[in-house]
């Protein structure tokens, strides 16, 4: 073991399975499309045909699946330093359960689209909210209350999705239930998730040894010259809205949030100034995985990829913890 | 020149009156001993005079500069505090941990440069917790991370040392090792005030003493002026008989 964690060596590989994970979710699908065909096509040649399809169809689908993936794990990466609680993610503190309500109302008045979305967005901006306020009491910011709180207001927000989906009819159930495990097939926009990833990824690098003496509880923090208040303020409304544009998205995608940084915890170390980039690559490539045999399994017909995700992860991690504890 | 002032300070313990107001001011070279019984109010007190919790009324200097006006960062650069109780947050080795005692003098875009890593491996050498620098902090004993934890403190080398409870989970040995770690860096120009239980430690290494009492009355002055039997009965309400050892008092509790 070493002093601290060489950055360059594990993000560099990182990097590159995202990039080897990118080519395969191009070129596999109804129509496989070979690495000559996806070099072509990057270069601005190739047929018609097979540049509309990896262009039009599956690019955006991917830069959309790997934005998300990056921006949960990275939005639990940060949730989990704030409460300084392993289990914390948007998802336990009741971020996604709001986004449910938003985006499942929108779909019973039989909205869709871009009006799901954004109805979805406010109801995660909404949560974050409500969540805020109520656990904010005048003693401060504690990580106890916050994690109860934002729980208690999930199972909440859970009882209403069922609820809601009593109500509904039939036909418009199974739209509703893929949204509730995640569903990347309408993801047409990249860009905006996308350049948020970079952004945060960026921004949050000069805050890595802060947010590491932060993980030590707001008084050490503040004896180490970190003002703590401001500081936790925003990364909880930055993991908020990363996790909002990740639910509006792409729907309610559980456990990358949790797990994957989790996982590169235990195989990295702590250094946030390590494991935020990690967790954007690693969360990425998860999900882009994910979502290429979400399409692929059983095609035509597509499975939510909250079930591809949970599958994979789950059995990964509890390896990684079972050897953890060796 | 005095490092820490505080003027008309009083502490904000919930349900207290108020007290004696505090009036002093810490110097470099002081080692100052706080004594009192439980609930005091010493740890309030550190705490007060580095700025985390607000004073109900007066007010704290740092070299002559009001400790509300400065940011936290600059007071970090100045001020170092060992809290009785830590955080572990997640996972960290013991490097990890001593090394966060630079982080108040590096900038954002900044990493640790060679020269911090010197002097945090010297902390670890000089507190004897350099074999176990690969470790978790979470395994080792409580003795072990109170010596990584004033490292840590080593570490950011402030000028003013607030110490709550230095020798907390300490052996004999490693006890009179910090004791005398905190004696040298008044010798060099530190300035330096530690919570203490021991009576003893603070009649062998406090140059000044502070009695705080539990109705929030306080008294202060040099060592020799304030450790004497009837003051600390009063303080502690316990019997004490006093015993010469080389020269100094040793205070032993007895019945009755």
């Amino acid at each position: 073991m070493r002093w601290r964690a060489q950055a360059s060596l594990p993000l560099a590989l990182l990097a590159l399975g995202a990039v080897i994970a990118l080519g395969v979710s191009l070129g596999v699908g109804s129509a496989s499309i070979s690495l000559e065909q996806l070099w072509a096509i990057a270069l601005g040649e190739g047929d018609n045909l097979a540049r509309t399809m990896v262009l039009e169809l599956r690019l955006p689908r991917a830069l959309s699946a790997f934005a998300v993936g990056g921006l949960l794990a990275v939005a639990g990466a940060l949730m989990q330093v704030l409460l300084r609680n392993p289990l914390a993610d948007p998802y336990v503190l009741g971020i996604s359960g709001g986004a449910a309500i938003g985006a499942l109302g929108a779909m019973m008045l039989g909205l869709g689209g871009m009006l799901a979305s954004t109805s979805a967005f406010g109801g995660a901006l909404f949560s974050t909210l409500l969540v805020f306020g109520l656990a904010h009491g005048r003693g401060g910011w504690a990580p106890t209350r916050l994690l109860l709180t934002g729980i208690v207001v999930a199972s909440g927000w859970g009882a209403m999705i069922t609820l809601m989906l009593s109500m509904t009819p039939a036909e418009r159930l199974p739209g509703m239930l893929y949204w509730l495990m995640g569903d990347l097939s309408y993801a047409r926009a990249p860009n905006l998730p996308l350049a948020l990833l970079a952004v945060t990824c960026i921004g949050l690098l000069p805050l890595g040894r802060s947010l590491n003496v932060l993980a030590r509880g707001p008084q050490q923090a503040a004896a180490l010259g970190v003002d703590a208040r401001p500081l936790e303020w925003g990364i909880y409304a930055i993991a908020s809205l990363l996790t909002a544009v990740a639910v509006s998205t792409a729907g309610s995608i559980g456990f990358v949030g949790l797990v994957v940084p989790h996982m590169l915890r235990l195989v990295l170390g702590n250094d946030q100034r390590l494991t935020l980039p990690a967790c954007a690559l690693a969360g990425g490539t998860l999900l882009l995985l994910a979502d290429t045999l979400a399409r692929t399994v059983i095609a035509p017909e597509q499975l939510p990829v909250g079930v591809i995700t949970a599958l994979l992860g789950v059995p990964t991690f509890l390896f990684l913890l079972y050897r953890s504890g060796q | 020149m005095s490092v820490l002032d505080a003027r008309d300070l009083v502490i904000d313990v919930p349900g207290r009156r108020s007290g004696r107001p505090l009036n002093l001011s810490v110097q470099p070279g002081q080692v100052w001993g706080v004594l009192g019984p439980n609930g005091a109010g010493k740890t309030t007190l550190l705490h007060t005079l580095a700025g985390l919790n607000p004073p109900r009324t007066g007010s704290v200097a740092l070299d002559d500069t009001p400790l509300n006006t400065l940011r936290r960062r600059r007071i970090a650069q100045k001020l170092g505090l060992l809290f009785q109780e830590r955080v572990d947050g997640f996972p960290a080795t013991v490097e990890e941990t001593a090394m966060l005692g630079r982080h108040p003098f590096l900038s954002y875009w900044q990493r640790e440069s060679a020269e911090d890593l010197r002097r945090m491996r010297a902390a670890l050498e000089r507190l004897d917790v350099a074999h176990l620098k690969h470790r978790l902090v979470s395994t080792l004993s409580g003795g072990e991370r109170q010596r990584v934890a004033v490292a840590t403190l080593l570490t950011q080398n402030p000028a003013l040392w607030l110490v709550d409870e230095p020798t907390n989970h300490l052996d004999l040995h490693h006890q009179s090792a910090v004791m005398a770690l905190m004696r040298e860096q008044a010798a060099a120009g530190r300035a330096l005030m530690l919570c203490l239980h021991d009576l003893n430690l603070a009649a062998r290494w406090c140059s000044h003493v502070l009695l705080l009492y539990p109705d929030g009355e306080a008294c202060w002055g040099e060592a020799r002026d304030m450790l004497v039997p009837d003051a600390l009965e009063a303080l502690y309400r316990q019997r004490l008989r006093v015993v010469e050892v080389d020269g100094a008092p040793v205070f032993v509790p007895v019945n009755g």
